[in-house]
């Protein structure tokens, strides 16, 4: 399980990354945790890799009035450790806790994940939930934004052309008033979840919900966004019957049966987990007004 | 006095060496030597039309391509069949290279050497094989249906069948008050050991010699094996074991093809060669164990007493039968755990399939047997509305009753004969480690709760320290120190600690006088494995016998010297001395010195020896007759037959009743494996193989799809537990000393592994109130059988 | 960074630079090296294990820049200029065991060693951050290691011993 050959570049600015990236027609190593082992197993052979690591300025964590913006060399574990963007928006730690193990994290990237586009991947749901963007940059076209929407395209397939460099993601703020949470089952500890579920839900004064959605994982080619508002909305918190969520939630998903699980069992923690994350979340914002 | 040894919580000696980076496996040596990667079959069965090495040619770094028409002299011939066996009728071994046809993903068929792994991973992939594909085989079902063949020569894919009968155990079914039956299956797992199989040999052309290191649990038989295929003479091949990242049995297979490629290119090319399996080949082609199907049918009274027993199984043996038919035999033997069957009749029959090959994995066909015999008892527990514990109580061997003899023959073609244990002792130990009998007031808690728990239990006992026999050498230095040698190899279990501790009570030495070395056939040239829990029984028992020697000889040597009689000496720290007189004595070394009278000085100690130094009686040779020089000593352990050791599990589950997920609350476990020597590593021992247990029964898995590929051949999809899936262990020991060795020891090694599907099985099917009749089991699984029995 | 060619090869050669165990070396490898096969086989610090080559069983683990990180994961030229801590630099300056090698020797959290190495790395990084680990804690710092042998139980109590030889060395 050795990597094939291949041709190494070490650009120091974005630029002469994106340069490198178009002129090798190669791929980008950021945090490698995901490229690497393909590479052992030689299930990818990319003639060359044009080196994220020692471009500088990449790894910064930029918490704003409005988002979370993070660099393509941010690692996971530094998001996950980073307390002003936890007391901002909780659900990234919340949710960066359920990938893969510690070690991983050090060394695996934020931006990495989203552009690796892996539909039992967290982060992607997380951006995709919080409606984020993805910075992009090719030496032809220049910069461009990429809303979440467009951005996951199928299964390990995200909308980035194959000479852009991802050079940072934006996690906007969740709205006053709102909770979050991540719920996840996965076979051992630390595996890529049979079904996770991040939540958002936005509680008005008089605490009746005015908005609720969640985002699956591993149900799906792409991560499924499912705004179950109107089967809760003007409901007090206290109040609320998530019975209806659950039936847009199942028909919302395509889940498939592998080694791990059957299809009709990811349905049923797809029910299950969409109802703790909701009622977490919900939670979580009492919890927020409270404080 | 010096502190006795034996027993005592002693830090392992290997211990500094592994932990601060100076361990050396097999990948830490022979930086030098050339690598070696395979063509491996990506088919599960297909004959090989062409292989194409043209577009391989030019890479940089490539030494050597080899197929099997390179091969020559008996390296041609198929492997060996290690274990013959009468009923193995069709047995059937692999090529060292495929020769014609291909039998399962993985099979080797060329061998690239090169500069290095990545060089030779790079000509692999442009080596070009044209494969006719044959239907592939795959899993019980198919293969007993016999409509596709793994081998055209094998009707029906029968390997073997085999019958075992005690008393008549139809009619004895039949005239029972109740009857039963049960389909019960349990899927593949493998050894998966940490570290892959490696080996790396160097062919030194001046002394005509091959020095070959290789990952294993047999050097000796290696040494043999290899001698034999590459028509060297034994005494010019040395295998050595260097440290092991782990066996469990998979390492006990031998020769592995690549055991022979490897020295045999290394020989061809006049270089030192390397081969170091990566995890994926280590999927594909070492060896899995435990799939099984059986179909069990008993008859009992009212009271719950097993009067019949007749169990047919079919055993899936992948796609050949080197290690022959170890496994089913244990099965059909060692299900019959501490219960008295009544009669009891047992048919297999192995059956060939399209995949790796089956050899055995820690606890060999016992966990399969554990799950078949315990299901009966729940079984009869649930139709007659008993206590579990009641049910087993009533069919238990009795400790009067020892010896037992079952009437059926072994493993290791002796009797089964049970040499001691107390089952209901254990079995009492093991209700109040877990509290079984307040068991129903905590699940009503529970259940309050909106929880829902269950308590499963599981007895077995183990056949260990089987023969034939195991050797040591023993040496007192002239400074003093002790070395030891035995033939068998180690993976990790202390072998060197536990002998030292041996060594120094029969010597009266410190520990850290004792050096041990195991499976270097450079050192000790006879022995037969490490397996089948039989190190400290036999080299244990073998190492204690040669110290008890070399102490007799150093005792004569020194009562000569300290003008005393033997029976008046003592050994003290080291020191022979007359017993309550201390001041008179001599060090070992000293006595060392004097058993080998020199005629050159090198030292002042050596000066003690030379033949001017003392007054000789001139009337006898220096040596005497029947003596020898040098205060050593080999001897052999071989014993009568196995010793049985035994022990009960108890677990707590609780099942999520929407997610089904299952997670283990509490592990019990009672263990009797006779006199302990290290309580520390026997518990080690235990915790291991519960791990292995609970793995087997909750997560691993082999997947196979109906084209024979694997599905999970990583890491990432077959789910080994991590420390977060493995739960605290509960211990308690019993001690019922073996009556067949000389420390009254038993095996400890694989005990662990044993009951852990059987008790885990219980303990769900008592949580969900239906039947587990299939292990492992998943979450998902479990979901789908509770929407089964919704539906019903 | 320089390149040059093999001549007994068309893939080109880096020069790497690291700082292993407070050593300064210098090597020259192929792009694809992987950090493991660097620190194994160019370095010789055979230390650091290889169980499976895809970051799944962690004992590759070694510290880059204090941090826990798989080796296998990571080519040795993407580290250049790194600073890296193996299980040999684990030890004490007078070469006796380090505070969680001992921790592993008393509670016997060992027995083939060949996982040993990444749990020793990573609970040497961990006890940095979490000087006195709850039993359940300690279960968690481990979790991303695989070992086939021990059953974890010991281990969990080496993390935990670990801790106090810490507190007990540096009182001293
Ligand atoms: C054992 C293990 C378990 C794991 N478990 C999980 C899990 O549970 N959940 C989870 O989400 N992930 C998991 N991962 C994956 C981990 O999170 C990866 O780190 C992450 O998916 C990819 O990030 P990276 O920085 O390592 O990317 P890399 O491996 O370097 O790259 C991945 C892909 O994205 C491309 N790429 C990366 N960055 C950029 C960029 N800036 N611009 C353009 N292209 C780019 C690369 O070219 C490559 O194709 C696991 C990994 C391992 C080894
Ligand atoms: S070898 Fe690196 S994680 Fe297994
Ligand atoms: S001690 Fe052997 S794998 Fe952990």
């Amino acid at each position: 399980m050795k990597p094939a050959p291949f041709a190494y570049h070490r650009p120091s600015t974005v630029a002469e990354a994106a340069q490198l990236l178009a002129a090798t027609q190669g791929k980008i190593l950021a945090g490698g945790q995901s490229l690497i082992p393909i590479m052992s197993m030689r299930l990818a052979s990319p003639a060359a890799l044009v080196d994220l690591n020692h471009v500088p300025g990449l790894a910064a964590i930029d918490v704003t009035s409005t988002a979370v913006h993070i660099g393509a060399l941010t690692r996971h574990a530094a998001l996950e450790a980073n307390d002003a963007a936890y007391l901002a928006n909780p659900l990234l730690r919340r949710a960066l806790r359920h990938v893969a193990h510690a070690t991983i994290r050090n060394r695996g990237t934020t931006v990495g994940s989203i552009v690796h586009a892996d539909p039992a991947a967290e982060m992607p749901a997380v951006l995709r939930l919080l409606g984020g963007i993805v910075e992009a940059v090719s030496s032809e076209r220049g910069h461009r934004s990429i809303d979440s929407a467009d951005f996951f395209v199928g299964p390990l397939e995200s909308a980035l052309q194959p000479d852009e460099v991802a050079v940072a993601a934006t996690f906007p703020h969740p709205p006053g008033g709102s909770g979050s949470s991540w719920a996840e089952i996965s076979r051992r500890h630390g595996d890529y979840g049979l079904v996770g579920v991040g939540s958002l839900v936005v509680l008005d004064e008089g605490r009746r919900i005015t908005s609720a959605s969640v985002c699956l994982i591993s149900v799906g080619g792409t991560p499924v966004l499912v705004d179950v508002t109107d089967a809760s909305s003007g409901t007090t918190y206290d109040a609320v019957d998530w019975t209806a969520a659950l039936e847009l939630v199942d028909a919302a998903i395509d889940p498939e049966s592998d080694i791990h699980a059957t299809a009709a069992y990811r349905r049923q923690l797809a029910r299950v987990l969409t109802g703790r994350a909701l009622a977490q979340a919900t939670a979580d914002a009492i919890a927020r007004v409270a404080a | 006095m010096t502190t006795k040894m034996f027993g005592q919580r002693v830090p392992r000696v290997e211990d500094p060496r592994l932990l601060s980076g100076q361990g050396r496996y097999l990948d830490d040596l022979g930086h030098d030597a050339l690598e070696v990667a395979f063509v491996r079959s990506p088919h599960a069965h297909a004959r090989i039309v062409d292989v194409d090495v043209s577009a391989a040619l030019d890479v940089e770094g490539l030494v050597a391509i080899y197929t099997y028409d390179d091969l020559d002299g008996r390296t041609t011939e198929p492997l060996p069949l290690l274990i013959p066996h009468p009923a193995l009728t069709h047995g059937r071994t692999p090529y060292a290279l495929a020769k014609d046809e291909v039998n399962h993903v993985g099979e080797a068929i060329a061998m690239v050497v090169a500069s290095d792994r990545y060089v030779a991973e790079d000509v692999v992939g442009l080596i070009q094989v044209e494969y006719e594909l044959l239907p592939a085989v795959v899993g019980i079902e198919r293969s007993r249906d016999g409509g596709d063949l793994v081998h055209a020569d094998v009707p029906g894919n029968v390997a073997a069948t085999m019958v075992q009968e005690v008393g008549d155990a139809a009619t004895m079914i039949a005239a029972a008050g109740h009857r039963a039956t049960l389909s019960l299956s349990i899927e593949r797992s493998a050894s998966m050991p940490m570290e892959g199989k490696g080996v790396l040999a160097r062919w030194d052309p001046d002394d005509e010699s091959l020095l070959m290191h290789t990952s294993t649990q047999t050097s000796t038989s290696v040494r043999q094996a290899v001698a034999a295929k590459l028509s060297l003479p034994v005494d010019r091949v040395e295998v050595v074991t260097p440290d092991v990242g782990g066996g469990f049995g998979v390492k006990i297979v031998h020769p592995w093809p690549e055991e022979i490629l490897v020295p045999w290119a290394a020989l061809r090319l006049g270089q030192p060669v390397k081969w170091v399996e990566d995890r994926r080949e280590h999927f594909v082609s070492s060896a899995h164990e435990r799939g099984q199907l059986h179909e069990v049918e008993f008859g009992y009274d009212d009271d719950g007493h097993l009067r019949g027993l007749s169990v047919r199984f079919w055993h899936d043996n992948g796609a050949y039968t080197p290690y022959g038919l170890i496994v089913p035999i244990i099965t059909s033997t060692q299900l019959l755990g501490p219960y008295k069957p009544g009669a009891y009749r047992v048919e297999f029959q192995s059956l060939y399939t399209n995949t790796v090959i089956v050899t055995p994995y820690r606890g060999a066909g016992r966990p399969q047997g554990c799950f078949v015999m315990e299901r009966v008892m729940d079984a009869i527990a649930a139709d007659l509305g008993l206590d579990r514990t009641v049910v087993r109580e009533r069919n238990f061997i009795q400790p009067e009753e020892m010896p037992f003899d079952h009437g059926l023959i072994f493993q290791d073609g002796r009797p089964l004969i049970y040499d001691s244990g107390d089952f209901p002792a254990s079995l009492a130990k093991l209700k109040a480690l877990v509290g079984w009998d307040d068991f129903e007031s905590y699940r009503s808690a529970a259940r309050a709760e909106g929880r829902q728990v269950g308590i499963g239990v599981a007895c077995y006992v183990e056949g260990t320290g089987v023969g034939p026999y195991e050797g040591g050498h023993l040496r007192i230095e002239t400074d003093g120190s002790v070395v030891v040698s035995t033939g068998l190899t180690t993976q990790g279990q202390g072998h060197q600690t536990m002998l030292a501790q041996i060594v120094a009570d029969e010597l009266g030495v410190s520990m850290d006088r004792i050096r041990v070395t195991t499976g270097d056939t450079r050192r000790f040239k006879y022995a037969v494995g490490t397996f089948a829990s039989r190190t400290a029984v036999m080299s244990g028992s073998a190492v204690a016998l040669t110290a008890r020697k070399v102490r007799a000889k150093a005792l004569r040597i020194a009562a000569n010297a300290l003008e005393a009689s033997v029976d008046d000496l003592e050994i003290v720290d080291g020191h022979v001395q007359v017993k309550g007189s201390p001041g008179s004595q001599i060090d070992l070394g000293a006595v060392a010195v004097l058993s080998n009278p020199l005629r050159y000085a090198f030292d002042a100690g050596a000066t003690r020896a030379t033949q001017f130094a003392a007054p000789a009686d001139p009337s006898v040779p220096p040596v005497p007759e029947n003596d020898q020089p040098g205060l050593e000593g080999t001897d052999y352990y071989s014993p009568l037959r196995s010793t049985f050791a035994n022990g009960m599990h108890a677990v707590v589950v609780e099942t999520d009743p929407e997610t089904a997920e299952i997670k283990i609350l509490r592990y019990c476990v009672v263990h009797d494996c006779g006199t302990v020597i290290n309580p520390m590593i026997v518990e080690g021992q235990v915790h291991g193989g519960v791990a292995q247990g609970v793995g087997g029964a909750l997560y691993e898995r082999m997947e196979y799809d109906a084209a024979g590929q694997l599905l999970n051949a990583s890491y990432m999809d077959f789910l080994m537990p991590y420390a977060s899936e493995v739960p605290h262990i509960e211990i308690d020991h019993l001690e019922t000393p073996s009556p067949l060795n000389p420390l009254g020891v038993k095996g400890a090694g694989e005990a662990g592994v044993i009951p852990g599907s059987a008790a885990i099985a219980a303990a769900i099917e008592d949580a969900e109130g239906f039947a587990i009749a299939a292990m492992p089991i998943s979450p998902s699984e479990l979901f789908e059988l509770r929407r089964r029995h919704a539906g019903r | 960074m320089t390149t040059a060619s093999d001549p007994a090869s068309a893939e080109a050669l880096h020069d790497v630079t690291l700082t292993v165990n407070g050593v300064f070396q210098q090597l020259r490898v192929p792009a694809r090296r992987l950090l493991s096969d660097a620190l194994r086989h160019d370095l010789r610090l055979t230390g650091t294990h290889v169980g499976c080559e895809h970051g799944v069983c962690g004992a590759c683990t070694v510290l880059i820049e204090g941090r826990p990180t798989r080796s296998c994961l990571v080519f040795a030229v993407s580290a250049d200029g790194a600073s890296i801590t193996t299980v040999e630099g684990c030890l004490e300056p007078d070469g006796t065991l380090g505070d969680v090698q001992q921790a592993f020797q008393d509670c016997h959290a060992l027995q083939c060693g060949f996982c040993t190495p990444g749990f020793i790395t990573t609970i040497t990084a961990y006890l940095e951050d979490h000087p006195n680990p709850t039993e359940d804690e300690a279960r968690e710092a481990i979790g991303g290691n695989l070992c086939r042998c021990t059953g974890y139980q010991n281990i969990v109590a080496a993390v935990v011993r670990a801790a106090e030889i810490r507190r007990e060395r540096t009182a001293t």
